[in-house]
């Protein structure tokens, strides 16, 4: 198949500084395409290099040798060296990449081409696009089961969640949920998706078998308007007993308890909080706060707010390496 | 931006899965019709870039791709048709001819006077969506049963446009018309909201020369806005007979808003927020133009009926009105909040945001303006502000 590559905005990569071993948050800066690079001791941004145009989503492999970015509007998807520095690689990833999600093999790379109604497959070592699969208008979210059987991707325009079978890349079927679902994220067991619906304002949790929505999570983030709260990025721990929501223009970011499904507390972030991601032993979770130009540091034992680092202009993804 | 490269064919010929329907029903049929016809524009005497002839139409075939996009999972197939009159007359005529080929959701872009003749033709066996007259009188005395409005009234451009003025401290208002009746009703409108928002016209003067300005703009505007002092121009030129010439030429150095300048739209190509983007993009694609307010406003049209068959509506009249505007119903259309129908008077409630032709400058409601229920209703006729009442259950 051919799949013609747009020419990129070549701005020189700069090198990653590497000090040594500390947690390293990299925050991709939507509107300055950048990255910031921000030390979990410290809290201060060491570094800051040159991606595409439009950098969003971020992630690693497995073993955090390798930074993946979605370079929207140059659509590729550019990889990074993290011991080197250099970007070793461009993907193909058809037009648009917003949001990714790597395969528990580190190989095969679902993305949501946001223009196109697609979600293309791409093998990472090969280069090769594998399938691209047909999905709702305007599709961002993207998760794969830590089993690795599943992959699902959100339509924001169709207000779906689509489920893909990775054994043959197909679509199995489809749940609609409520208006604008942004991301989605798997817990540890892959029993359960959550998915966040900007517009709608809630978040849904989905059981994987049956591919049903079971719950729901509404939001109520004093002094501030209910249209405000417009459910973005998701955290869960580990111990499957946690989850933490980022809520978009209302500034907040929500504790649910896991089990119960009820909110524990809203913690006052920057302005319009997107996305959020834990560091390895999860004590602490990065915020991006896309208005504001920062990123909030959150303590998680005692759900305290202890930073707010400046980064980049509009701060969107953020992935925490070992 | 690089786009085009995937165009729909291609994608559909790329496509290496095919998805299977969970539900293997018959599929839900839904057939919407769109009506147009507008008076010819008379000569207009500056150099004014026309409005495309298919504003409106394009803005609901997209609707149309849009709803079959997500349709396809949902087991529903969306038909279109659409006709162009050449009169008020055959409008109604070709409005009858759709409906009874069972096209009884008709999105239509008329000015207010057709638009009364076909609502009173069809009565209620169809379901007319305003996506062409702002005319402030069907939001606020006349409330036709069958009519639901997606296009902005007058009043929430005005209010729009003065909430900003208010922030802002431009308080002091002159106030310049032209002579039709399309510019005296936004020159009305503007009146209403300086009273609403204690603000107040100085000077109102009506301009009617009729000099080529485009020579002449330099002499004739200045001595033409000469007034007590004031601190910002406020022009109701609806078809651009001098309102471009007055920017810059005014004699005290003040901002002109209104239907020049600074101007309050449903749409305009600079609007990118909550995935705005996204559906420009399709539309540049559709079309190789940007998309127009009567455009926005025939695709919401469509995209609400969609929702509300999503929602289990049957596509008929009365079962998507009554959808539309039930308590649970909302519509993602890229404007940062959910959108729904004011169900006095049911005019689709949304922010308006306030451009020059390069930029977004602003989006009314503005911060601060409060509101029991929605801050989008201090815009336009609230509920008090209206003779019209909710529809019977």
């Amino acid at each position: 198949m051919r799949f013609t590559i747009a020419p990129v905005a070549l701005c020189l990569a700069g090198l990653l500084a590497m000090p040594a071993l500390a947690d390293k948050a990299y925050v991709s800066n939507e509107k300055d395409n950048t990255v910031s690079v921000i030390d979990a001791e410290s809290l201060e941004v060491i570094n800051t290099f040159d991606v595409g145009l439009r950098p969003r989503g971020l992630l690693t492999n497995s073993d955090e040798t390798l930074l993946y970015v979605c370079a929207s509007d140059s659509d590729t998807v550019q990889v990074f060296d993290l011991s080197s520095g250099e970007r070793v690689k461009e993907l193909p990833s058809g037009d648009d990449p917003e949001l990714f999600a790597l395969h528990p093999n580190d190989r095969w790379l679902y993305i949501a081409n946001e223009d196109d109604a697609l979600v293309t497959v791409i093998d990472v070592e090969t280069s090769e696009v594998l399938a691209q699969i047909e999905v709702g208008l305007e599709p961002e979210g993207m998760a794969t089961s830590h089993n690795g059987k599943w992959a699902a991707a959100t339509s924001e325009t169709a207000n779906m969640v689509h489920w893909i079978d990775t054994e043959t890349n197909t679509l199995v079927s489809n749940t609609v949920v409520d208006q604008r679902p942004r991301y989605i994220v798997f817990n540890e067991d892959d029993t359960l998706l959550w998915a966040s619906a900007e517009i709608g304002g809630t978040v849904s949790i989905l059981d994987t078998e049956t591919q049903e929505v079971i719950e729901k999570i509404e939001f109520d983030v004093p002094g501030q308007r209910s249209d405000q709260v417009q459910p973005v990025g998701i955290a869960l721990t580990k111990d499957g007993k946690t989850a933490f929501v980022a809520l978009g223009p209302s500034n907040h970011v929500a504790v649910v308890n896991a089990q119960t499904y009820e909110v524990e507390d809203y913690l006052l972030v920057g302005r319009r909080v997107w996305h959020l991601a834990f560091n390895a032993d999860e004590s602490q979770l990065f915020t991006t706060n896309g208005v504001s130009g920062d990123v909030s540091v959150i303590n998680v034992a005692d759900r305290e707010v202890v930073k707010t680092v400046k980064v980049g202009r509009y701060p969107w993804g953020v992935v925490v390496t070992d | 931006m690089a786009h085009g490269r995937f165009s729909w064919i291609v994608a559909l010929g790329l496509l290496l899965a095919s998805q299977s329907l969970a539900a293997a029903d018959e599929k839900t049929e839904v057939r919407i019709g769109y009506l147009a016809w507008q008076p010819e524009p008379g000569p207009v005497l500056s150099n004014v870039l026309p409005e495309p002839t298919d504003s409106g139409l394009q803005g609901a075939q997209l609707g149309i791709n849009d709803s079959n996009a997500t349709g396809r999972f949902l087991n529903q197939n969306y038909l279109f048709e659409s006709v162009q009159a050449e009169s008020p007359e055959q409008l109604v005529s070709d409005a009858q001819a759709l409906v009874s080929k069972g096209f009884k959701l008709l999105v239509v872009n008329t000015p207010e006077d057709a638009l009364r003749q076909l609502s009173t033709a069809v009565g209620e066996e169809a379901l007319i969506f305003n996506a062409g007259s702002p005319a402030d009188s069907l939001r606020e005395t006349e409330c036709p049963a069958n009519v639901m409005h997606t296009l902005p009234s007058r009043a929430m451009l005005a209010d729009a446009l003065a909430q900003w003025l208010k922030v802002r401290r431009l308080e002091d208002w002159l106030l310049l018309k032209g002579q039709r009746p399309a510019d005296e009703a936004f020159a009305a409108a503007m009146r209403r909201s300086a009273k609403r928002f204690g603000m107040e016209v100085v000077e109102e003067k009506t301009y009617t020369f009729d000099t080529d300005l485009r020579r002449s703009a330099q002499t004739e505007m200045p001595p033409f806005t000469r007034s007590k002092d004031y601190d910002v121009v406020v022009v109701a030129d609806e078809s651009g007979d001098f309102g471009e010439y007055v920017p810059y030429n005014t004699w005290l150095p003040r901002p002109v808003v209104g239907t020049q300048g600074l101007t309050p739209v449903a749409w305009h190509r600079v609007v990118e927020s909550w995935g705005a983007a996204q559906l420009q993009n399709r539309f540049t694609e559709q079309t190789g133009r940007w998309m127009t307010s009567k455009d926005y406003a025939a695709w919401a049209a469509v995209r609400a009926i969609a929702e509300a068959v999503s929602q289990g509506a049957t596509p008929e009249p009365e079962a998507v009105q009554r959808t539309i505007l039930s308590e649970e119903f909302e519509l993602g259309a890229h404007r940062g909040r959910p959108l729904t129908f004011r169900d006095w008077n049911r005019q689709l409630r949304q922010p308006i945001p306030l451009v020059h032709p390069r930029a977004l400058v602003s989006q009314s409601p503005q911060e601060g303006f409060l509101h029991q229920v929605s801050e989008l209703d201090t815009l336009g006729f609230d509920a008090p502000e209206s003779q019209c009442k909710p529809l019977p259950q």
